[in-house]
């Protein structure tokens, strides 16, 4: 396996809020602009710090959504947690023109670059989608004859992130497939009712073996779908995985 | 500088004083791992000692059963950002292990091996002295695949990424070797108390 994330020291930095919009019912997405970002590889994250005026301090990590684009900004996509510390934050909060402490990029291993090459398989869960998406703008943007296949789980049509361009790169895009699993909602055209299962994997892989997976999202998602990747028959040691619950 | 409108959960005192810096209390068990789970039988789990690329000892998990086991409760700290207090486990101290061998710890560095192929370093001082032990079971259940089963390294001390899931040897080593997430980024040592969470932090 290679590796890519240089011993460079990661220094808080200044993030400048410039936009911000509604994905989801549960979803915003903020665009950074933070002080002295050079770059990054598609599916890293960064780590979020918010101080309140007594200096108390809380941090969590969050996927960069947007490519590696030269464009110095970068785009995160946060559902909220009812009850949560930061997230709540975010959704009712932060508005454009705020400040955002930051550091990062963040993470050596769930990682695509074009020199990776493909054909990729990425399966996400809910906001699980939003490294996955970074590394499928990347592709489509540097090595769109790359094979990818994005298996998405959501809990309904109304919550899938980013629909609209995942459904225009679909038609546009010969060498990308997309398979909705809608785990709570009923099926529609090209979208699968239920939870993701063996037969979406196998679909997935039996025209284009991947020779990495990706797998994103909460506990469960990660550990129901690794292992349906593993039953399938792909080799574990070629599957990656990321879980947000920790 | 404060961040405009932030308030904050805190915590109290008494949880905020358990907590490193950047740290948040969980009530579950969250997992971290950079792949799929392997479910490891224990009919073929085995572990062993290597000094170098020599190994040293080697139990299988009944012999592994036989060797004394204690109780150790402790904080446990993820680099994810989430603490999580009283994890009560049980397994082999590191010391008895080595004991049990008939070696003292015979160089200054460790790297303990996974089923996975995953590999982390550790200070072998930060594994003896009643400091670190290889854990086979979680309040008094044996650990799931999930949380590192059959048996995990546990050096609560360190970031959590340090405490090895499906840990099938330690090997002491002439130099600092970085493990996996070593190479990727991550602190060399990793002591949540000093926040050494990435490399040069
Ligand atoms: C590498 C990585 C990347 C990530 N990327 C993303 C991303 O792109 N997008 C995204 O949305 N998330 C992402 N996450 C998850 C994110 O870091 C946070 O965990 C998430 O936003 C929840 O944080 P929070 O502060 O809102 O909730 P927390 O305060 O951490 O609480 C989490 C949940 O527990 C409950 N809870 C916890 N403590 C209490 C309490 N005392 N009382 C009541 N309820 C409680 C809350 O109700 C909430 O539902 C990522 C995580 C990791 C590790």
């Amino acid at each position: 396996m290679d590796v890519k994330a240089g011993p460079q020291r990661l220094v808080w930095r200044n993030a400048a809020v410039e936009a911000i919009e509604v994905l989801t019912p549960r979803v915003k997405s903020f665009r950074l602009r933070p002080e002295g970002w050079t770059t990054f590889t598609a599916g890293q994250h960064v780590d979020i710090r918010l101080t309140a005026e007594d200096g108390y301090q809380a941090q969590r990590s969050y996927s960069i959504g947007s490519a590696p684009d030269g464009s110095g900004t970068i785009e995160l996509a946060i559902e909220v947690m009812t009850g949560g510390e930061v997230s709540p934050f975010f959704h009712e909060i932060v508005e454009i023109g705020d400040d955002i402490e930051l550091r990062g990029p963040i993470g050596g291993h769930f990682n695509w670059s074009a020199e990776d090459g493909g054909p990729i398989l990425l399966i996400g869960g809910g906001s699980g989608l939003v490294p996955l998406m970074s590394i499928l703008r990347h592709r489509a943007a540097v090595a769109p004859q790359v094979p990818a296949t994005l298996i998405y789980s959501a809990r309904s049509y109304e919550e899938l992130i980013w629909r609209e361009e995942l459904l225009r790169r679909r038609a546009d895009d010969p060498h990308f497939r997309l398979i909705i699993h809608l785990s709570r909602d009923a099926a529609r055209d090209g979208m699968i009712a239920g939870r993701i299962d063996a037969e979406s994997i196998e679909e997935a892989i039996e025209t284009a073996r991947p020779l990495t997976t990706y797998v994103c999202g909460s506990n469960p998602f990660v550990s129901v779908a690794s292992d349906l990747a593993v039953a399938a028959g792909l080799d574990p040691s070629t599957i990656r995985t990321e879980r947000y619950g920790g | 500088m404060a961040t405009r409108g932030f308030v904050g959960r805190r915590p109290s005192d008494e949880i905020g004083n358990r907590l490193p810096p950047g740290q948040y209390l969980t009530e579950d068990f969250p997992v971290l791992s950079a792949g799929p789970t392997p479910h490891v039988k224990i009919e073929n789990w085995s572990f062993t000692i290597k000094n170098g690329i020599r190994p040293v000892a080697k139990w299988n998990w009944d012999e592994f059963q036989k060797l004394p086991h204690v109780k150790l409760t402790r904080d446990i700290h993820c680099v994810t950002k989430w603490s999580k207090f009283n994890t009560a486990w049980s397994g082999v101290m590191i010391d008895d292990i080595l004991a049990e061998a008939g070696i003292e710890a015979p160089t200054a560095f460790t790297l303990a091996h996974s089923y996975d192929g995953y590999t982390t370093n550790i200070p072998t001082a930060d594994l003896i002295g009643g400091k670190a032990m290889v854990a086979t079971h979680y309040e008094g259940q044996p650990i799931t695949p999930d949380h590192g089963g059959p048996a995990r390294l546990l050096v609560p001390h360190l970031y959590f990424w340090k405490s090895a899931k499906w840990i099938t040897g330690l090997q002491f080593t002439s130099r600092d070797e970085a493990g996996f997430w070593e190479l990727r980024g991550y602190h060399m040592y990793g002591d949540p108390w000093r926040e050494q969470r990435f490399t040069d932090d």
